[in-house]
């Protein structure tokens, strides 16, 4: 009766992830996707709690149980909401790491309690021995690196260049591969302490693993990070027999790997390049020592260059998060309506720091859905456009990426602002963008620069043409 | 090779499942565009956070108190994944929707 209630409800919190996650890629539907998937992970645990037996004992510790899930509920919902928009991406990580850590702990502590009588009959080369390592060394790792991650993203650690990464990341997976085989091919229980060693070197190779990765790369490097997590999952549910977690694990497991791939194929560069590469090496710079002269555009020109242009394009990029400009971007947008010019937004989908953050932060300045333009679609419309105003955008905008075989980011897709009319660009420097490369499009004799914190910038071009 | 078939009559319907999970997980995912590559990391995310099951029921039959203690450390881990993930997801997911109905 019990077991029947609970595989019914793991039934149904399989389907509310399936279902879920499909509503998730629609626009329309995906915020209800969110929802089913959160109330299929509900019923599952309710019912965990009430109806789980293991060799016919219930779940105890009840009280316990309830503790931990009100301290979890209450951090987790208080991170997550006060959190600014921007730092979205470290907190997908952050959560990430925490539930590859669960997964590893559940590990260390199932892996004392393997069934005395399985070890008997064919010693420590089983199922459950292999899901229980391998749900603690892939936890471990994706624990290990979505710290990292996490930290990257949020500037606390810098990218670095240490070459001899990449020998240590091959022998660490070979010495994990290799524990993972010793202790499977025991025919006694080993002491717990080969499996804390292990631990520890997951945790290493973690941290290893995504060191050398730039952080541009990041969103990448967390999609691959949420599919192993998915996996250890997986590995718990196995190992329990437990089909809740087995699909949620493997859903997420296989989705996050293909969400991954899809994330390279926008940036035009392979996970293989990712994982290895950084960048690779530095830009041959294909006109070091030309002199290259910027122009620059006035306040009062650029908002007469804008009033009466009939088609502008909007090219929004990291700087308009950092500066928080998002409100200010779509107060100009509204004024140049009024003047009767198209204003419409170009989306990179690697603009940013994650794909779609910049839809998010324009959504939450109220810009309409339907002026965001994604890349083919705006760049189909380039030639035709006025003004192009590029606001803290940088590699999206590369003409080096069309141009430039020698470039690192050769072979991206780009929009092409040079196909515009006019181009204005708002930094707050001649900085370099992510790629730490030069951008032959600040030069370009169609381009003004026009300098300071897009914020501030966008109040005074509202300002200028207010006073026109 | 006997043990590998042994192996895999015993876990056949795992097997199975895992092998269908992932033509589905592939399929699900099929046709995202790229604005919503993230929430749909977030809501993945918040969906693997099922490994939280896993930690209930080691908690649930904890005795000593190293036992315990790691028990409900792994309850709070798995909480935060879920909790946290899905209240992220729904962060960034309401300034799309806002949108939509405001047209």
């Amino acid at each position: 009766m019990n077991d029947s209630i609970l595989q019914i409800s793991y039934i149904i919190a399989s389907i509310c992830y399936i279902v879920g996650l499909k509503k998730l890629s629609h626009p329309l539907t995906a915020k209800n996707g969110n929802y089913i998937a959160a109330l299929g992970m509900g019923l599952a645990i309710l019912t965990t709690i009430l109806f789980h037996r293991t060799d016919g004992h219930a779940i105890g510790n009840i009280p316990l149980i309830l503790l931990a899930l009100a301290i979890g509920s209450f951090l987790g919902t208080l991170a997550a909401k006060k959190v600014k928009m921007t730092a979205m991406p470290q907190m997908v990580s952050l959560f990430n790491g925490m539930g590859g850590a669960c997964a590893a702990l559940i590990s260390i502590m199932e892996f004392p309690r393997i069934n005395p009588d399985i070890i008997a009959e064919s010693g420590m080369m089983n199922g459950l021995t292999l899901s229980i390592l391998l749900g603690l060394v892939i936890g471990s790792v994706s624990f290990a690196g979505s710290m990292i991650a996490f930290g990257k993203l949020d500037g606390r650690i810098n990218d670095s260049k240490i070459s001899y990464l990449k020998i240590i990341n091959i022998i660490g997976i070979a010495a994990i591969i290799a524990m993972i085989v010793f202790i499977m091919f025991q025919e006694e229980m080993p002491s717990m302490t080969i499996v804390y060693i292990l631990t520890v070197l997951s945790l290493l190779y973690g941290i290893s693993f995504v060191m050398p990765i730039g952080g541009a790369d990041m969103p990448v490097v967390i999609s691959l990070l949420n599919s192993f997590t998915g996996v250890a999952a997986a590995c718990g549910g196995f190992l329990y027999n437990n089909q809740a977690m087995l699909t949620g694990g493997i859903l997420v497991g296989s989705a996050g790997t293909i969400l991954t791939i899809l994330m390279c194929k926008a940036m035009n560069r392979s996970l293989m390049n990712v994982i290895i590469g950084g960048f690779g090496g530095s830009a041959a710079g294909s006109d070091e020592g030309v002199e290259k002269h910027i122009k620059e555009i006035t306040l009062s020109d650029a908002a007469v260059l804008l009033t009466y242009s009939q088609k502008v394009y909007i090219i929004p990029g990291y700087g308009l998060a950092v500066a928080q400009a998002q409100h200010a971007c779509h107060d100009l947008e509204i004024l140049l309506e009024d003047k009767g010019v198209d204003v419409k937004y170009a989306i990179h989908p690697v603009a940013g720091r994650m794909p779609g953050h910049m839809n998010v932060l324009l959504a939450e300045a109220d810009v309409p859905y339907t002026k965001l333009k994604e890349m083919e679609e705006a760049n189909a419309e380039m030639a035709n456009t006025d003004v192009v105003i590029v606001i803290g955008a940088n590699d999206v905008v590369n003409p080096a990426a069309e141009e430039d075989p020698s470039s690192p980011i050769y072979g991206m897709p780009i929009i092409k602002a040079l196909d515009a009319k006019n181009i204005i660009v708002i930094k707050r420097s001649m900085a370099k963008g992510y790629a730490a490369i030069d951008n032959n499009l600040f030069y370009h004799p169609k381009n003004r620069m026009l300098f300071g914190d897009a914020k501030n910038v966008l109040q005074k071009l509202i300002a200028e043409i207010k006073a026109m | 090779m006997e043990e590998t078939l042994n192996f895999i009559y015993q876990y056949r319907e795992a097997i199975f499942i895992i092998i269908l999970s992932i033509f589905l997980g592939i399929e699900v995912i099929s046709h995202v565009p790229a604005m919503l590559h993230t929430p749909l990391m977030s809501g993945a995310n918040a969906i693997h956070g099922v490994v939280i099951i896993g930690s209930i029921i080691v908690l649930g039959h904890a005795h000593d108190i190293l036992s315990l203690s790691l028990g409900f450390l792994a309850v709070i881990l798995g909480t935060l994944n879920v909790v946290g993930g899905f209240v992220v997801t729904d962060r960034m997911l309401e300034m799309f929707n806002k949108k939509n109905k405001k047209k």
